[in-house]
Order: structure tokens, then C-alpha cells, then sequence
């Protein structure tokens, strides 16, 4: 395995990322000069409403932006030296899709994508099973060798997710971006993957950032918190500040939302 | 001959339609069949050397020696026709061949780059395509010289356009896919994108498209031949077989129907796999089998 990262702490830090849309000449700002540093061993959340740019932001950060969206500033330093954001790919960062149905090619089986994951990770050979079978057992795929040969419409949404996140593994990077990784999934799938996405960073010391615009998810896992609206960071802090000493109006308007609702759901 | 149309692989999903209804489907088959092999193996098949000119023997009808008789050379008829099909399937294939090579490419760039370079190439293509394909070819045919290196050359670029619009529309829409967002955060390279997750539908699309298109170029190469224009004169291949045979069209009408046939025969079996295929492969065909 690549993963040397249990040893040596390491940091990744995007600095002044803007990203915008281009619609017939005018520009329209998605994000503004976001920073925000991720460390291994921790998890950050990056929360806010929906459309405040948090997956924008994962996705500059990496320049893997749709078609008519740009990146006109931002750098990425790993580790305090500068990187193209392409080679943080699968390299350094791996990545958790939101939807698992849709994130997998429908006419490959698992272990073709456990294999496109190896060969960018040149972890040779590229073909072997063992260790993609380890990264399965690893994400509690009981039945690995079953799985590997599973097309993506055979499996459920969770077990999808799984192997997201066994790719993840296999893909040997000490980040982890995780985009809103449990928000299409039921109420009882979205536990356990929480539970497999934390116990991965304690054990591994991944860092991981956490996208999510659910507080309880926050509460649950994320050690620091970014808060963002309109496309920029408002508000970061510790996770206990957060909810005992939110200080933003958005902040609040989250934490307010989340209560609501828990108490909602103890009455 | 009842045992090949059994043993076809039309059995294996046979529980739709009724045995009358795939029919066509099996004739059609067959007949692609015995065109490929007789391509393949026309030395072997061929009774005789289809140049072989014997004027001793000319205009004669079906005998022992020549089953389907000779031409005004004293050619053997079913010899040149055997050989004909190599000139006919060769260049169909050389045809396709050159389209993908020319489509994918630019579709594919049109697709993935977009922007200026995308609309350049589509208002190009459209333009090609507001012309009949035979008129577009008749005018490259003009520009570059006849024979039937450019007859296929001319059937390619005046046919690329629609290919090269599909293959765009193929790439635009799987750009956008969740799944090629999660190859390009693995970190798969353009290539390694291209070649795992657009060319296995682009190719499906292709397969389509072409093999509703072989008919349609079989009759371009040999009517372009007929005219003069692409296969010359001696060569057995049907066209000129037709056009060689216009003299003698009352006195030795088979001469004009036995090719006639052939390309016949041959342009409806092309067209009926094409229309078979497209139906188990085009996701878009509401009246397509489902799995
Ligand atoms: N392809 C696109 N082109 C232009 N604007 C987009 C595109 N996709 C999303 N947006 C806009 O970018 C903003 C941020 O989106 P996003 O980062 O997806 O939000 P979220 O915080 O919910 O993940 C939204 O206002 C959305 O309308
Ligand atoms: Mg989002």
C-alpha cells in the first residue's frame, strides 16, 4: 500500500480559489478567494446551504469544473509546496460522490473501476485482487470477490457507496474529499457509512473534507467546521464553537435549522 | 442450407417474434455469409480466371463449362461475379473505415474542446450535409479524378458529417456524466477516459450507423463505377459489369439482371442487419428489444 500517511502529518491548503460561471461574456461569481487548510487525522466540515458553492469548491480545487465554468485564481499547496490542481487527483486526493448510482459506469463491473483507481495510484499490477478484495473486506463488503464482478445496476445504493469508498482506499491518498457522501442514501445506510467514513480517518489518518449541509452529520464526525454562504467561508471554527458559539448569521440560521428538526423528530 | 439457418445465432434470444417473422432476418444473414466467404475465397471458389477473355466462347448462355453463361468477352459471368464482391465489400469497408478515421477524431475534439472549435466544425459539417451525398461525391469525384481510390476517398468525406455529428453528441452527452467526473477525480488521464468510458458507446453508435449506411455505399461504388467514374473497366466488379452490358440489353438481358441481382440482394441484406442491429443497440428505439 502507498500509504505512508500514519507517520508523517500532512497538510493541503487551498488559497484565494475563485471560481466563476461565463454566461455570454458576463461573469458571475460562484466562489470568492476561498482558503482553507485540511490536516490528516481530521475531518472538516464544509457546510451551508445548497448552491453556496461547497462543491464547486471541491471541484476547482481539483480542476475537474463542468463546461463553462472557470478558475480564474487559487493555488493548491500540499505540504507547502505549490501543485497543479491535476495532480492532486486520485494521487493526493480521492473523492466520494454524492450519488453512487450515477458515479459508477453503468457497463463496467467493480473491479474495472478498482483497477482504473490502481493504475493511476501505479500500484502494480494494476489487475492484482488481493488487494483490491483487502479494500472491499476493509469497507465491509463481506462477500469482495462476489462484488468485484457486480455491475453497478445489481448492487444497492449503499453497497455503491462502499465501494466508493474502498476505491478511495485503494487509491492510497491521505485526502479525502467526501461530497455530501451519505445524502442520497436511507436513514439507516447513511449511519454505517458515516460510521466507515470516520473509523477510516482514525485508522488510516486520512484527512478528510466533509461536505454536507446537515448539522447532525457535523455534530457526529467533523473535529473543525467551515461555514460557507455565497460562495464564500464566513465563519470557521472548532466544532463545539459552532453549535455554542455560533457567531455568523448563517451559522445560526444552520444550527437553528438543526435543532428544530431534532427536536421535531424527539417530540 | 436448414442447418445453418438454425445453428444462427438469431436462435439464442428467440423468444420474440414468430420463426416467420425473423425470416428476413436469417435470409439476410445468410446472404452476408455467402458474400464474405465468396470475398475471402474468391480464387478458390471461382470456377475460372474472371479475366480470362476467350472470344471463341462470347454471349454464351449457361452450359456445363460457364453455369452462368459469358459475356461479350467470353468471360466467365459467375466468376466475375464472385470477384465482384470483393471490389464491392473492400471498398464499403475501406469507405467506413475512413469515416470513423475522419469522425471520431473531429467529433470527438468538437465534444470535448467545444466552444469556437465546435461550432466551426458543426456549421462545416452542416454545410456538407445540406448537399445529397451522390451530388457531394459527384463534385469531389469532379475535383479530384476518378477511379476508385477516389471514389472511396469522395463516399467518406461526402458520408463523414453525420458520423462525426454523433459522435459529438455521444461525447457532450457522457461529458456531463457523474461517472466521468469520478474517473477524472480518480485521476484517469484524457486517453484512458477516452478509450474505458466514451469509445464503447461511441462505437455501439458507429456500428449502428455504418451498417444502415453499407447498402446505401455498395450502391454509390458501384453506380459511381457504372458511370465511369470509379472502378475501371476490365476489373470485375457489378457496376461496370451493368454498364459493360448495356448493348446487349435485349439480346442477352441476363448479363444486365445477374449483377443487377447481386447488388440487389446484397443492399437489402445489409439494410435489414442494419435495421436488426440498430434495434438491439440504439438505447434511443422505443420499439428495441429490452434486456
Ligand atoms: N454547470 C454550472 N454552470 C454554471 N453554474 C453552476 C453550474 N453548476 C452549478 N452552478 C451554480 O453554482 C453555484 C454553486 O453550486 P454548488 O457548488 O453545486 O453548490 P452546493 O453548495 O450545493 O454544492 C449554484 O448557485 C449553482 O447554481
Ligand atoms: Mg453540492
Amino acid at each position: 500500500m502507498l500509504t505512508s500517511d500514519i507517520s508523517t502529518p500532512r497538510t493541503l491548503e487551498i488559497r484565494g480559489l475563485s471560481v466563476c460561471a461565463t454566461r455570454r461574456g458576463h461573469h458571475i461569481d460562484l466562489v470568492r478567494n476561498l482558503s482553507l487548510t485540511l490536516n490528516t487525522g481530521e475531518i472538516l466540515a464544509l457546510v451551508g446551504a445548497s448552491g453556496s458553492g461547497k462543491s464547486m469548491t471541491c471541484a476547482g480545487a481539483q480542476g475537474v469544473l463542468p463546461p463553462g465554468v472557470i478558475s480564474p485564481h487559487g493555488h493548491v499547496l500540499v505540504d507547502g509546496v505549490h501543485l497543479a490542481p491535476r495532480a492532486l487527483r486520485g494521487r493526493l486526493v480521492s473523492t466520494v460522490l454524492q450519488n453512487p448510482r450515477s458515479a459508477f459506469n453503468p457497463v463496467r463491473t467493480m473491479f474495472d473501476h478498482a483497477c482504473e483507481v490502481r493504475r493511476v495510484a501505479a500500484a502494480s499490477p494494476a489487475g492484482d485482487k488481493t488487494a483490491v478484495r483487502e479494500a472491499f473486506l476493509e469497507v465491509g463488503l463481506e462477500d469482495a470477490d462476489t462484488v468485484m464482478d457486480l455491475y453497478p445496476f445489481e448492487m444497492s445504493g449503499g453497497m455503491l457507496q462502499r465501494v466508493m469508498i474502498a476505491l478511495a482506499i485503494l487509491s492510497g491518498a491521505p485526502f479525502i474529499f467526501a461530497d455530501e457522501p451519505t445524502t442520497d442514501l436511507d436513514l439507516i445506510v447513511q449511519a454505517r457509512i458515516l460510521d466507515l467514513l470516520s473509523g477510516l480517518v482514525a485508522r488510516r489518518g486520512l484527512g478528510m473534507l466533509l461536505v454536507t449541509h446537515d448539522m447532525g452529520v457535523v455534530a457526529r464526525l467533523a473535529t473543525r467546521v467551515a461555514v460557507m454562504e455565497a460562495g464564500q467561508i464566513v465563519e470557521e471554527a472548532p466544532v463545539a464553537d459552532i453549535f455554542h458559539a455560533p457567531r455568523h448569521p448563517a451559522t445560526r440560521a444552520l444550527v437553528a435549522a438543526h435543532l428544530k428538526l431534532y427536536e421535531g423528530a424527539i417530540a | 442450407m436448414t442447418d445453418k439457418t438454425l445453428s444462427s445465432p438469431i436462435r439464442d434470444h428467440g423468444h420474440h417474434g414468430s420463426t416467420w417473422r425473423r425470416l428476413p432476418l436469417v435470409l439476410a444473414l445468410t446472404v452476408v455469409v455467402v458474400l464474405l466467404s465468396a470475398a475471402l475465397f474468391a480464387p478458390w471458389i471461382a470456377p475460372q480466371d474472371p479475366n480470362l477473355v476467350s472470344l471463341a466462347d462470347r454471349l454464351k448462355g449457361p452450359s456445363a463449362a460457364h453455369w452462368l453463361g459469358t459475356d461479350h468477352l467470353g468471360r466467365d459471368i459467375l466468376s466475375r461475379l464472385i470477384y465482384g464482391t470483393r471490389m464491392s465489400l473492400g471498398s464499403v469497408i475501406l469507405c467506413i473505415a475512413l469515416i470513423l478515421a475522419i469522425a471520431i477524431p473531429l467529433g470527438g475534439a468538437a465534444g470535448f474542446i467545444g466552444g469556437r472549435l465546435d461550432q466551426g466544425l458543426m456549421r462545416l459539417c452542416d454545410g456538407m450535409m445540406t448537399f445529397p451525398t451522390v451530388v457531394l461525391a459527384l463534385f469531389l469525384i469532379g475535383a479530384l479524378g476518378t477511379g476508385l481510390v477516389n471514389v472511396i476517398i469522395a463516399i467518406a468525406i461526402s458520408h463523414f458529417p453525420f458520423y462525426a455529428r454523433m459522435v459529438r453528441s455521444v461525447v457532450m452527452n457522457l461529458r456531463s456524466k457523474d461517472y466521468v467526473l469520478a474517473a477524472r477525480v480518480c485521476g484517469a488521464g484524457r486517453t484512458r477516459l477516452f478509450i474505458d468510458h466514451f469509445l464503447p458507446s461511441i462505437a455501439a453508435q458507429m456500428v449502428v450507423l455504418a451498417s444502415l449506411d453499407v447498402g446505401h455505399m455498395m450502391l454509390h461504388v458501384s453506380g459511381l463505377s457504372f458511370l465511369g467514374l470509379g472502378v475501371e473497366t476490365p476489373t470485375a466488379e457489378w457496376g461496370v459489369m451493368i454498364s459493360d452490358a448495356r448493348q446487349f440489353v435485349f439480346s442477352q438481358p441476363m448479363l444486365i439482371v445477374l449483377p443487377g441481382l447481386c447488388l440487389l440482394f446484397s443492399v437489402m441484406a445489409a439494410n435489414i442487419l442494419g435495421d436488426a442491429l440498430r434495434d438491439r443497440l440504439d438505447p434511443n428505439n422505443q420499439t428495441g428489444h429490452h434486456h
